[in-house]
């Protein structure tokens, strides 16, 4: 505690910045209370992630949990194989590839529209951020109806005399569930840009003004580049939302949905129900890796961007 | 507020760009209006409809629903109807869920014992947590903190395998401790919290150790009252998260005794439709409620997770 004193010590900072990996027993004394408090919160996380997480690797190079018998990659070269699997790695990601542009430019839409003076912004803003707190399972009743072969939607088509389309159960259902997804999440991603306009320096853009610069100039030479780092970390965030895209899509449909929108979930929830577990924890895997790589990137970008992405 | 606080005033020095400004918000205006109103629709929909009595929900929907089970399109002539107002205002449909069929609220009671401790505790460890984060500083740490991160940011079809497998070992399989004790550990708000954390000045908690402040004392008086307000984000982020979910008890329990309202509200079946409204709408005065109170600290809270660095 003594030496944690109230100036700066540059020279102890040197130091510890040297041997990070073993700093000073005179500062483990003072570290004793903040490494207690993470201890609970460590322990759990180690409990129930980090530990059954490499007991799934482990598993998922063995034949089976009995034998233990070492086979490499065959777990995931048969599931790679698999073709439900692959029916269902490919909705998702075709899912992912035109919900995430979606995502952002059409919250950014919503944040730039809530941006300019018009009134009634927080009116506005608490009515874009609403689907987000109602549960989907309350919702979705309406969604059916709104969506059914007989619904409303073929109701308004038909009057403009175009044939009824079955929405949940064709490939037009991938549509629904992108509609959905948007509904759900446009408030969430405007609000993280609303928050990155805000931190836009005023005066930047009142010189821009009195230079005679019109507001797409602005918007494409001042907004956009400022709020480049937002519009990644956004972009990011979305593609791991749209993996959960599942809780929708099961809500609308059951367990038997169209194959258009069988995603990466249901194949789980069949995976689960046989409980072969070389399946599951290939599968689990193979995603986590992916996770992995897209927040690496993530972190690279905001590194190289700098930190005004908060 | 983010969104008001840029307003501002450009100095506007053409008479003809004042007028072209005001058409230009006008439009953008009309666009908005338009937007909230696809936004809340579903929402208001779902709490018109439940005031509607049994007999003019079936004659409004009939069509849609009594045929959602065989999946088959047998009906021909019914219309759907969808209305924003009930011909009659009937809390009839409230009245069999309150008092005759307790289905229902024991479902609501199973999703709110659930999420209440999953809330409360996963606040607990995470406010220990962030605290130990944020004052811990060096390379082991942050490497701890981006486990931290990948593991929030790994969707359900990779965390469920893990969570079955230490349930499965613990023996909880099939009880509510399956969901609630993972939940508890799930560092989402560990990882927003130590945001918040991280900006309390070093100055103001050597001055406390001075004055002869214990650890505890400090983390009590001084860490948690200036966090107050990202606290009251988190809970609110946190509740939504769970009240909603879906996932979890499909794996989790195969008793569907202990299902939450959220999973069970999409299996009401068509003869209880009318029902289904209310229950529905009973099930999102909660999260309405908090949004209601909270939104600005949903907003802040939203605001917050923008940026994965610690």
């Amino acid at each position: 505690m003594k030496k944690k004193g109230a100036k700066p010590d540059i020279n102890k900072v040197r130091r510890e910045k040297k041997v990070r990996e073993k700093p000073p027993k005179a500062s483990l004394k003072s570290k004793a209370f903040p490494i207690a408090c993470i201890g609970p919160s460590f322990i759990g996380v180690m409990i129930f992630f980090i530990v059954p997480f490499m007991v799934i690797f482990y598993y998922s190079v063995v034949d089976n949990p009995i034998n233990k018998d070492f086979v490499f990659l065959d777990n995931y070269i048969s599931l790679l194989k698999n073709s439900a699997f692959k029916k269902a790695a490919l909705n998702t990601l075709k899912f992912s590839l035109t919900s995430v542009p979606l995502a952002v430019v059409l919250g950014l839409a919503l944040a730039m529209l809530l941006d300019a003076k018009i009134p009634f912004v927080s009116q506005f803003r608490a009515s874009f951020l609403c689907p987000m707190m109602v549960p989907v399972a309350s919702v979705v009743l309406i969604w059916q109806v709104i969506f059914h072969y007989n619904g409303t939607l073929n109701e308004i088509l038909s009057k403009f005399g175009i044939d009824k389309i079955d929405w949940l159960k064709s490939d037009k259902a991938m549509i629904v569930v992108t509609v959905l997804f948007l509904w759900k999440n446009l408030g969430y991603n405007m609000i993280l840009f609303l928050s990155a306009l805000g931190g836009i320096s005023k005066d930047q853009l009142e010189v821009a003004t009195l230079e005679g610069a019109g507001a797409w100039y602005k918007f494409f030479h001042i907004k956009l580049r400022h709020l480049s780092p937002t519009i990644l970390f956004v972009a990011i965030l979305s593609l791991i939302n749209s993996f959960k895209v599942f809780r929708e899509v099961y809500l609308l449909t059951g367990d038997y949905p169209y194959d258009s929108i069988y995603m990466l979930q249901h194949f789980m929830n069949n995976t689960f129900r046989s409980l072969d577990y070389q399946k599951l924890s290939a599968a689990a895997i193979i995603m986590s890796i992916v996770i992995i790589v897209i927040l690496a990137l993530l972190f690279a970008a905001e590194n190289k961007f700098g930190e005004d992405s908060e | 507020m983010t969104a008001e606080n840029t307003v501002k005033k450009p100095l506007r020095r053409k008479k003809f760009n004042r007028r072209q400004n005001r058409i230009g918000l006008a439009v953008m205006t009309i666009f908005a209006a338009a937007a909230a109103l696809i936004f809340l629709m579903p929402t208001v929909l779902t709490i018109a409809n439940s005031f509607m009595s049994s007999s003019e929900i079936s004659a409004n929907y009939g069509s849609v629903f009594s045929t959602t089970e065989s999946g088959g399109k047998t009906f021909i002539s019914e219309k759907v109807n969808l209305k924003f107002i009930p011909d009659m205002v009937s809390f009839s449909q409230y009245f069999t869920v309150l008092f005759k069929s307790p289905d229902y609220l024991l479902k609501f009671w199973n999703s709110v014992i659930l999420v209440v401790p999953i809330v409360i505790f996963q606040l607990a460890v995470a406010a220990f947590a962030s605290y130990g984060f944020a004052r811990l500083k060096g390379r082991l740490k942050e490497i701890l903190f981006f486990v931290y991160v990948i593991v929030m940011m790994m969707p359900y079809q990779v965390t469920l395998v893990p969570n079955y497998l230490v349930a499965d070992k613990l023996g909880i399989l099939n009880t509510r401790w399956a969901i609630i004790l993972p939940a508890v550990f799930t560092p989402y708000s560990v990882f927003l919290l130590t945001k918040v954390m991280k900006r309390i000045p070093e100055s103001l908690i050597e001055a406390a150790k001075l004055d002869g402040a214990g650890e505890m004392q400090i983390f009590r008086y001084i860490a948690l009252p200036l966090c107050k307000s990202v606290i009251f984000s988190v809970i609110i982020l946190v509740f939504i998260d769970y009240w909603n979910m879906v996932e979890q008890p499909l794996i989790l329990l195969s008793d569907e005794s202990l299902y939450p309202l959220s999973v069970f509200l999409s299996r009401i079946n068509s003869g209880e439709i009318g029902l289904a409204f209310a229950v529905a709408t009973i099930y999102m005065i909660p999260t309405l409620l908090m949004f209601l109170y909270g939104e600005d600290y949903l907003v802040e809270g939203i605001a917050y997770s923008g940026g994965i660095k610690g």
